[in-house]
């Protein structure tokens, strides 16, 4: 029953022509002309030769005024005030544990901007900061909301919310921050059974739903129960298909997951990741997708 | 290595997911990642080959030069194999960083290589005690995304079978000097016997069951695995434990059993691609690293 599968590679074909969605965007590459008037100054990710604006990352230009940047699409994360995040600690610090969001500095998130385990309002003492491993440890996943941004481009943190926290079984997956759609909502429970936590900042949480939220825990208390059978195939199931979306460059949101799970359907969970269902499915997905639009 | 953290309860996630043999991925116990192989990608080497075991990168080249033969075997020439890891493949690599993951690469498949049956050494004799062929196995890590021992085999495998080595022919004179021809025909070449070369497969532990091709998520759950080398017979050549937990004896046999198994359908999948690859001839359309 040992399944081996090798193959020659395949060159890749030029990208699927896509409905433009909206105003067209100003996309360049590195070493393209933005503009050659000489009346606007120089953002990010661009640089002057001669008269030339001239971009030097590839992806969307931005205009504010006079004032032309160039967003990059193959970025760390650059994050907002307000943006959901899926981080793992790295390190627990006196009053402050650092957390792993794949933006350019480690982000912050403080003893103050937590909830206590039992949900205590209450100043911060020194017992709380000595029992701060108790609460998170080295590895752990949260999910959390950008509180602010430091002058240095770090992040501070907080979950003060009973959505935000540790989170417990399930599987991460790392893409593109560019490829997060952003959205009203980030938390979605779908529906063939499991939830998904769409961090902007490219890390995808995919976890089984749970029917009552352990509101008294204050979300520090993990399920170390098995996962079930049925849960675990729906789990693995959408994280192949995030995978295909993410390898054709689709935008990750509830529904291009949902109409991915509904192509995946036919095939085997493990055969969604052969490179001819792959383009198969993520196709189908794009024809409902683009349907949807009108 | 490159290291992954994972916290507990995605540790357990793992755990509970292979003892009911369904793995992150949707694989079973037993099943390998999708693997791409072409050959002949790096025009200035005898032989080469690309392995991409979904992110798993390597490249291997193989360079055949003129050497002495060793003193202990005079009719036989050898392999040397080096591994680099390139800091493309983890930052930890820059610099020495990577030497020590090299070195101890190097040495599994000095071992795996050391049997006599392995590799027809002899045909790399040109003269004995004076000239023979040396094949310099040159490995280097692009990507790691776990399973590297399984994924620079296959590499290794596929650039020996893509590797030719010019006829040479061996001219002596009335006073004994000996002179070394080169044929002029560059496809006068010779090619190794494959037969025996062997393939590994690591077992790595994980809770009460044993996987192959481990992603890095469970490499970092498993304490102990087993590298087995399989030719495609089936037979085991060596076997090495890595990793600082331990095995009971039982669980050995059983996973030296599975190894076997699963090496031969690998030989067999190997060969396939390699073949085909072959008939194609020069009408394959090359993709190498830009396509």
């Amino acid at each position: 029953m040992a399944a081996v599968t090798m193959r020659l590679p395949v060159p890749r074909k030029p990208a699927v022509v896509r409905a433009p969605q909206g105003p067209e965007k100003h996309l360049v590459a590195p070493g393209d002309t933005i503009t050659t008037d000489t009346g606007y100054m120089r953002g990010h990710g661009t640089y002057v030769e001669g008269d030339k604006l001239i971009a030097s990352v590839a992806g969307v230009v931005e205009r504010v005024n006079k004032l032309i940047c160039v967003r990059a699409l193959n970025t760390r994360y650059n994050g907002e005030v307000g943006d959901v995040v899926v981080g793992r600690i790295t390190e627990v610090q006196q009053k402050r544990w650092k957390v792993e969001t794949y933006s350019r500095l480690d982000s912050v998130l403080l003893l103050s901007s937590i909830n206590l385990p039992g949900g205590e309002l209450r100043r911060r003492s020194i017992e709380d900061e000595l029992a701060m491993r108790d609460c998170l440890q080295e590895g752990d996943l949260i999910s959390a909301e950008v509180q602010s941004i430091f002058t240095d481009g770090a992040l501070s943190l907080h979950t003060r919310s009973l959505k935000y926290g540790k989170l417990s079984q399930g599987v991460l997956i790392q893409v593109s921050p560019s490829l997060v759609k952003r959205q009203k909502t980030h938390f979605h429970d779908l529906p063939c059974g499991a939830s998904v936590i769409l961090g902007n900042n490219g890390y995808i949480w995919i976890y089984p739903t749970s029917e009552q939220r352990d509101e008294e825990t204050g979300g520090f208390v993990t399920n170390l129960e098995p996962v079930s059978m049925s849960d675990r195939e729906v789990i693995s199931r959408v994280r192949n298909c995030i995978v295909a979306l993410v390898t054709h460059k689709l935008m990750l949101f509830d529904t291009s997951i949902l109409y991915c799970y509904e192509a995946s359907l036919p095939h085997q969970i493990k055969d969604i990741l052969k490179p001819e269902v792959m383009e198969q499915i993520v196709l189908e997905t794009q024809h409902r997708l683009l349907d949807l639009e009108g | 290595m490159a290291a992954v953290v994972l916290s507990e309860p995605e540790k357990l996630y793992i755990v509970h997911g292979v003892q009911e043999d369904l793995r992150v991925d949707g694989r079973g116990c037993e099943d390998y990642r999708c693997a791409e192989v072409e050959t002949d990608v790096v025009s200035n080497t005898s032989g080469s080959a690309r392995v991409k075991l979904e992110n798993t990168d390597i490249l291997v080249g193989v360079k055949a030069e003129m050497g002495t033969p060793k003193i202990e075997k005079p009719d036989e020439g050898y392999l040397e194999f080096c591994v680099d890891c390139s800091a493309n493949a983890t930052p930890e690599f820059e610099g020495r960083g990577g030497e020590e993951l090299g070195a101890e690469i190097a040495s599994a498949f000095y071992t795996v290589f050391s049997s006599e049956n392995s590799i027809d050494l002899k045909s790399l004799c040109i003269n004995p005690r004076e000239h023979c062929w040396v094949l310099y196995v040159d490995v280097l890590l692009l990507v790691c995304g776990g399973n590297l021992y399984d994924a620079i085999s296959i590499a290794v495998k596929a650039a020996l079978f893509n590797t030719r080595i010019p006829k040479v022919r061996v001219l002596e004179d009335e006073e004994g000097s000996k002179e070394i021809e080169l044929s002029d025909d560059p496809y006068d070449c010779i090619r190794l016997n494959m037969e025996n070369v062997p393939l590994i497969v690591t077992l790595s532990k994980i809770g009460y069951r044993h996987v192959v091709d481990a992603t890095l998520e469970e490499e970092a759950c498993s304490l102990a695995s087993l590298l087995v080398s399989v030719t495609s017979k089936g037979a085991l050549t060596s076997i090495k434990k890595m990793g600082r937990g331990s095995l009971d004896p039982e669980s050995i046999f059983e996973m030296m059993e599975t190894g076997k198994k699963v090496g031969k359908a690998l030989h067999v999948a190997l060969q396939k691609v390699l073949d085909e690859e072959e008939s194609l001839g020069t009408s394959r359309q090359k993709v190498g690293f830009l396509g």
